[in-house]
């Protein structure tokens, strides 16, 4: 059975098709999933791509959570289904409680657009499976606010529960403890602000971003319980 | 029912880091307003409401702010009510 992958479509979304290239280039199916449409169609992992969702208006993710597919999104997560959320589907995903923290301006005020290099830092996710702890994957990011924010309980928490999935090596946006991308407690919801679509062929700078979307591709068959033991 | 004003301000957290307005703080000096500090920057939102009276227009304006307006993990806000006069 191909991995079917549901890829939401907010208005102001602009990563999808680049997320389902990716996706298709590594044999699995990706599918459209209209943000009016309050259901998942029965797919195997969803991705809420990076854009800017209902454009970012009030702040980024505040009118998406609300969105019909978000309640359908928060369902399948809870059932253990793997949720990925790139940039703006990161802080989407923080704005609907499916992970802590929250995302605000970069701390040089600067619209970042570079490949940054990333630390993996646990490989008990369903982003990671496929890669190694400690390995270093050289994405793009491309962001105005991904300066990540949480409290001191929140980030012992996330500390002392090995949810920090990836680090920046070198901190580009101001983000707590170097955080570009965590996970929740059932380790299948992801958040990152790095692309990994957009390290998918050496024709991009990079193909490090496969690693990844093959461990969610792989997660798709293996089912997120097998993340916990 | 009466139509009620309010006026929302959404502001930093305590201890949450405001980029815009330290890089406003910083820029003051340069045109010469050097005595400046503790700059921030939030957002002002104002909206008009139907309720019976202040009491319930306050209690779903915060209710909003809670919800929607305001993100609580990195936002404070303030919220001032008043009634609207029927022309």
């Amino acid at each position: 059975m191909t991995a079917r992958v549901g890829v939401v479509q907010f208005p102001g979304t602009n990563c999808e098709l680049d997320v389902c290239f990716a996706v298709e280039q590594l044999g699995g199916t990706a599918e459209i999933l209209w943000h009016g449409d309050p259901s998942t169609s029965g797919v195997d992992a969803v991705v809420i791509p990076g854009g800017f969702a209902h454009g970012d208006y009030l702040r980024t993710g505040a009118i998406a959570r609300f969105s019909p597919v978000m309640s359908a999104v928060a369902e399948f997560a809870a059932a253990g289904g793997p949720v990925v959320g790139i940039c703006n589907g990161f802080q989407v995903l923080c704005e609907a409680g499916l992970l802590p923290g929250a995302l605000q301006r970069n701390a040089g005020m600067k619209f970042l657009c570079t490949t940054v290099g990333l630390r993996v830092e646990t490989t008990t996710t369903v982003l990671t499976t496929a890669t190694e702890r400690g390995q270093i994957l050289q994405i793009p990011i491309n962001h105005f606010e991904g300066n990540f924010v949480c409290d001191d309980a929140t980030l012992a928490t996330l500390r002392a529960e090995e949810r920090v999935v990836v680090r920046y090596l070198q901190n580009p946006n101001g983000s707590r403890d170097d955080i570009a991308g965590i996970c929740n407690e059932g380790r299948n919801v992801v958040g990152l602000m790095p692309h990994p679509e957009r390290a998918s062929d050496l024709l991009l700078g990079s193909d490090d971003g496969n690693a990844l979307l093959r461990s969610l591709l792989a997660a798709c068959s293996a089912g997120a319980a097998s993340l916990l033991s | 029912m009466a139509r009620f004003e309010a006026r929302i301000e959404v502001t930093h957290l305590a201890g949450v880091a405001d980029p815009a307005g330290a890089t406003v703080e910083r820029a003051l000096p340069a045109l010469g307003y050097s005595n400046v500090s503790e700059v921030k920057i939030g957002k002002s939102i104002r909206l008009v409401l139907e309720a019976p009276d202040a009491e319930h227009a306050q209690r779903q304006v915060l209710d909003m702010c809670g919800r929607i307006l305001a993100n609580p993990v990195i936002e404070a806000y303030t919220v001032l009510v008043t009634e609207l006069m029927s022309a």
